[in-house]
């Protein structure tokens, strides 16, 4: 049997940087997908609306895992064959985008009503509205849940190492097998999820603050 | 057998709601009662599990504690990991309701009177919980959706049941269909009964709540 070493311990530390680049991955992905959704739901088209409204509701309301398990095993029981990595940001980019399009259209919806009435008067067209006058503002509100849902997102990427897919929690479990010393493996692999998210965690917080300092103004 | 699978899921998020919410009414008043010290170790508590993946406390626990003798089965550890993390959450979400509370209130509640435990009781806990309750629900959907991450300990919860079924019958995408549904159906039905309790259980104080939100003042 092997000990828990340096090898080991090296071999965990590099699959972080799988998880941090499946995180990129899925919130670049996820952010585009979810940019859409939060202007659909935003839209003054009903139908628009309640196709977004129901996308948003039902992924928020099905685990990630299923997205995943559907991905991976069920479109290649279909013939569809996606390589781990794929079927895992693309389950990723899928749950981000729901919550990101939640998250950015209350940020959109708490810029005041009377900045899309001053827009309107100047005679912008809703795109010149959007571009030059709420957008910039919405950015903003959104920077501190933004931040703190990528938290959640980190710590998320986690389950893919179910489809075999070798991020942080799936080298530690490899290196479990091996050596069986799952009480300092698994205190090595948290303590790299806790190195990314604390962080971000505080930098969320510290946006929260600077952002009500200067509202109350 | 998918039913068991729902039972399973439906069963361990009850409890482990029930459990973490005690124990996360608990570190909040240890927290604000018990001096400093027991404040920081709560608060890295709260952070130490706010900023881990909960697969990994799981694993933790089921693969993890063994090592210190003390060993468990996939059900009880899942319960155990369940509670401790949503105990973490909600533990960080009263605290913003009991912040939310002025000191104004309690001295106004103690000057007409009211005993200590009544003072707890309808001037902070009550608007506190009345005022996190939408964040708490969501809290306790979260948290009935991650016990799908159980099966990962060979529990048969639903997402557990998906997988057993799936190998016997090789139909992994009706599995999986069937499955999501349910997890729909079941996070819509808890959305729902959520909503109705809290109107229960906080009536005079939700309107209130309602109140001062449509005015900005409370976060």
């Amino acid at each position: 049997m092997q000990t828990f070493g340096w090898p080991e311990a090296l071999f965990i530390l590099r699959s972080a940087g799988w998880t941090l680049a499946l995180t990129a991955i899925a919130f670049f992905i996820g952010s585009i997908i979810g940019g859409a959704f939060a202007i659909m739901r935003l839209s003054r088209l009903r139908w628009l609306r309640r196709f977004a409204s129901g996308y948003i509701l039902v992924i928020q309301s099905i685990p990630v895992l299923m997205v995943l398990f559907m991905s991976y095993y069920g479109l290649s029981a279909l013939g569809i064959e996606l390589p781990p990595f794929l079927a895992a940001s693309a389950s990723l980019s899928i749950y981000v985008s729901a919550y990101l399009a939640e998250i950015w259209r209350g940020s959109i919806e708490s810029v005041p009503r009377q900045q899309w009435e001053g827009s309107a008067s100047l005679a912008h067209t809703t795109a010149q509205t959007y571009r030059h006058v709420i957008l910039p503002q919405a950015v903003r509100i959104s920077l501190p849940p933004t931040v703190g849902f990528l938290v959640q997102l980190v710590k998320n990427t986690s389950i893919v190492q179910v489809v075999g897919f070798v991020d942080l929690m799936r080298a530690g479990m490899l290196v479990n097998n091996a050596t069986y010393q799952a009480f300092q493996i698994f205190t090595l692999v948290g303590a790299i999820y806790f190195a990314i998210c604390f962080p971000l965690s505080r930098l969320s917080r510290h946006l929260e603050k600077v952002m009500n300092a200067s509202r109350s103004h | 057998m998918i039913l068991n699978g729902v039972w399973l899921t439906i069963v361990l998020s009850f409890v482990a709601i029930a459990l973490g919410l005690v124990l996360a009414t608990a570190l909040t008043a240890l927290r604000s009662l018990a001096g400093a010290w027991a404040g920081y170790i709560v608060d890295a508590y709260v952070e130490l599990m706010r900023n881990t993946p909960f697969l990994v406390q799981l694993f933790m626990i089921f693969f993890g504690l063994p090592q210190i003798g003390i060993r468990l089965n996939g059900l009880e550890a899942s319960l155990l990991a369940m509670t401790l993390n949503l105990a973490a959450y909600a533990t960080e979400i009263i605290r913003a309701g009991v912040d939310s509370i002025h000191k104004s209130q309690i001295e106004a509640g103690l000057a007409l009177a009211m005993t200590r435990w009544q003072v707890l009781k309808h001037v902070v806990l009550q608007p506190a919980f009345a005022r996190v309750w939408p964040a708490l629900s969501s809290q306790f959907v979260l948290m009935m959706l991650a016990s799908s991450i159980c099966s990962f300990v060979s529990v048969q919860e639903l997402s557990g049941t998906a997988a057993i079924i799936e190998q016997d019958t090789f139909r992994s995408f009706e599995t999986y269909i069937v499955v999501t549904v349910l997890y729909l159906v079941m996070a819509l039905s808890f959305k729902l009964f959520l909503n109705w309790l809290g109107r229960k259980l906080f009536p005079q104080v939700s309107g209130l709540a309602r109140l001062t939100e449509a005015h900005g003042e409370a976060a």
